[in-house]
């Protein structure tokens, strides 16, 4: 049996997965990225390794993708997470014509064809408005964990309107919302409308063809699905391997490599 | 087409090495006018003028080009600060702020000195120009001349040459002209002299002819040069040297080079993978490895709009009339700074045709911060474009002089999305054709 993997290394997270000759998820790993990318990269793929039961020498392939792509040494080839996340999302569920991923720093809204090739893309330029980084002021600002944010958004009655589009910014708005004694629940549901609002100016500028599936790190936050669907009024497809699909992109063009021609030992040390 | 004769192998390379090496004199004889303490004519690219002003000996100075030089030379940063210090807005053209600064250093410029304006020529074609020139007028008290010239704004290019409408605007634009000639009298005290306009006309009439023949060399593959790169040399070579004896010659021999390398096939890139055009003004901060960006794909910058509107419309190979200098001048004028406004704000009509004419796999973006001008339609631009072709697009947001603006990681990030883009769409067309 051969492998391929595919290692996505973010700005926050890195994750790695490995599939099996059909394309099956077999192990998976989430590491936080830190400042040592190509030990995050190694260190990821090492628990992905692990955890699907799999030898690194089974692992024919392996392509690294997100901005630490160049860093994942032991790699074969690289590809930038546009196209990974376009192609594990149709894979994941294959009606997918538009992608919205949300990470740490950068949010991409991609049009996708029938076998996950790049439509359209667009992305946040020189702001982190409207990422996960927003969600962290918020959350550093709040001192709430960042995997309560959502929940606590959803028991809000009336949001604030969060109207600075900087992120550091974001901090000293939420405070004076917290002076003029607004509610938590009310401020946060706030914060995650502005950020969908300009996450949706991205995806309005690709053209938003349903099915919709929304995928990076943010895309494990409950608020953030709802407050999107709302916006959107219509169901978003997500996964619970969300965060993951970039890694599954990667593994899955990695498993086209394999297929297209056995492809040639590994270079590289030991992961 | 016919094959060229037989040229020794040395006049490869000959365009971009000779274009150089012609900017720095220019920029020598620029710095021997400042430190005599000479007058010179201050003049843009979407409509110089040079003809009328070099009747009167006035030396052209580009502001757009001294600016540019800064940026390519990487101390852009020292003079956009200085601007901005002395309480220019970060928001403000970056061309506008790193010349505030040259007048501010008395002409300092990496390339020499900058002499003063005494004189300064400009068309409404980018809005920025009339507030440029009025901080020269507060500064130095400069004489500022600007040419109306009715644009059409309209899609289908309404107002052709012959029509009763472009005769009132040709009309229009002549009376404008002969003002800025007794101008030009009042200020050097010299007489203008028709027959000399005939001469620096049909130099002008030699350039454009020959920058219509390079630009449809381009048409075939492989492209024979870059058009961010090798294109930016030539531009700055049309610009300087319009209506100059020495800037018809090497525009003939460019012509001559370029046809050479078409008829031996000689490419730019080792291999042409993709043709692209490109929409905007270039990114000069990081100017190498912006197109670096794109070769290290195989691909190929084979046409821009920028070649078309800052040529100051030597793009449309216009012929002046030397029977009738001063009436042809206004038609050439209306014609090519009218067809540099289009250029710009009907960029998706322009690329369009760009697409058929050159065999095109690729449109490449850039807006930047810089020039609302030119950035603010691309956008729209863009969607409109695709809406009417299938074709690829990448919008990349930066600037051409802020470095601050400016993240080459999330450019190559973009660029590399854009090829892995036009490989997977080359591999569906070839499994469709069943190849």
């Amino acid at each position: 049996m051969a492998y391929a993997a595919g290692v996505d290394v973010g700005s926050t997270q890195t994750k790695a997965i490995v599939i099996d000759e059909a394309g099956r998820i077999v192990g998976r790993a989430l590491t936080d990225t830190g400042a040592n990318v190509i030990a995050a990269a190694q260190e990821a793929f090492g628990i992905a390794l692990r955890d699907g039961k799999v030898r690194e020498e089974e692992v024919d392939y392996v392509i690294g993708t997100g901005y630490g792509r160049y860093k994942v040494t032991f790699g074969n080839a690289q590809v930038t997470e546009i196209s990974c996340h376009a192609r594990g999302a149709v894979h994941m569920f294959p009606k997918t014509r538009t992608v919205l991923d949300m990470g740490g720093q950068d949010t991409k809204a991609i049009r996708v064809g029938a076998h996950g090739e790049i439509g359209d893309f667009c992305m946040n330029d020189k702001c982190a408005a409207g990422t996960g980084r927003f969600l962290g002021a918020a959350s550093s600002a709040l001192e709430i964990p960042l995997g309560d944010l959502g929940p606590t958004a959803l028991r809000a009655e009336r949001a604030v309107k969060i109207s600075t589009t900087c992120t550091v910014f974001a901090e000293s708005e939420i405070l004076s919302w917290l002076g003029k004694g607004r509610k938590v629940e009310d401020i946060l549901l706030g914060v995650h409308q502005s950020i969908a609002s300009r996450s949706i100016g991205l995806l309005r500028r690709v053209g938003i063809e349903p099915e919709v599936t929304f995928t990076g790190g943010v895309a494990r936050n409950v608020g953030m699905i709802q407050t999107l669907e709302q916006a959107l009024g219509m169901k978003l497809n997500v996964s619970p391997d969300s965060h993951y699909i970039g890694a599954l992109g990667a593994a899955l063009f990695s498993l086209d490599h394999i297929r297209a021609s056995r492809a040639p030992a590994r270079a590289g040390g030991k992961a | 087409m016919q094959k060229p004769p037989p040229a020794p192998p040395t006049i490869l390379g000959r365009g971009n090495a000779e274009g150089a090496k012609l900017v720095r004199r220019w920029f020598e004889e620029l710095d021997a006018t400042a430190r005599a303490g000479g007058p010179s004519a201050y003049v843009f690219v979407m409509g110089s003028f040079a003809e009328v002003l070099r009747c009167f000996d006035l030396p052209l100075v580009l502001p757009e080009i001294n600016s540019i030089q800064t940026a390519v030379r990487h101390v852009a940063h020292e003079y956009l600060n200085e601007a901005e210090d002395y309480g220019f807005s970060p928001d403000i053209c970056g061309y506008v702020k790193a010349d505030v600064a040259v007048q501010l250093r008395r002409g300092e410029h990496p390339m020499g000195r900058i002499p003063r304006p005494a004189l300064a020529v400009l068309t409404n074609a980018c809005n920025t120009y009339v507030k440029w020139a009025e901080i020269w007028e507060r500064m130095h008290k400069t004489r500022v001349f600007t040419l109306d010239i009715p644009g059409t704004r309209a899609a289908d290019r309404k107002s052709p040459p012959g029509s009763s409408s472009f005769e009132n605007d040709r009309r229009y634009v002549e009376g404008q002209i002969r003002e800025l000639i007794a101008l030009c009298e009042e200020i050097t005290g010299k007489k203008f002299d028709i027959d000399r306009l005939r001469r620096h006309l049909g130099w002008s009439n030699e350039m454009n002819e020959a920058w219509a023949r390079i630009l449809e060399l381009n048409r075939g593959k492989p492209s024979v040069f870059n058009a961010l790169t090798d294109g930016t040399i030539y531009l700055g070579v049309s610009n300087a040297l319009r209506a100059t004896e020495e800037g018809a010659r090497y525009f003939r021999e460019l012509a001559e080079e370029l046809a050479l390398k078409r008829a031996q096939g000689i490419g730019t890139v080792t291999e042409e993978k993709y043709r692209l055009i490109f929409v905007g003004v270039p990114c000069y901060p990081i100017f190498r490895r912006f197109n670096e960006l794109f070769t290290e794909w195989g691909g190929s910058f084979v046409c821009s709009t920028y070649l078309w509107f800052a040529s100051g419309g030597a793009n449309r190979g216009f012929r002046f009339d030397l029977d009738r200098p001063i009436e042809s001048l206004a038609e050439g004028s209306l014609l090519s700074v009218r067809d540099a406004m289009d250029s710009m704000f009907l960029n998706d009509r322009v690329t369009e045709e760009m697409i058929e004419e050159f065999g095109i796999d690729g449109v490449v973006y850039h807006p930047i911060k810089s020039c609302r001008t030119v950035s603010t339609g691309l956008a729209d631009g863009r969607r409109a474009l695709m809406e009417r072709k299938d074709v690829a697009t990448l919008f990349l947001e930066s600037d051409m002089m802020d470095r601050r603006v400016v993240s080459e990681a999330q450019m190559k990030n973009r660029a590399d999305a854009f090829f892995e883009g036009l490989a997977a769409r080359r591999q569906r067309e070839a499994a469709a054709a069943g190849g």
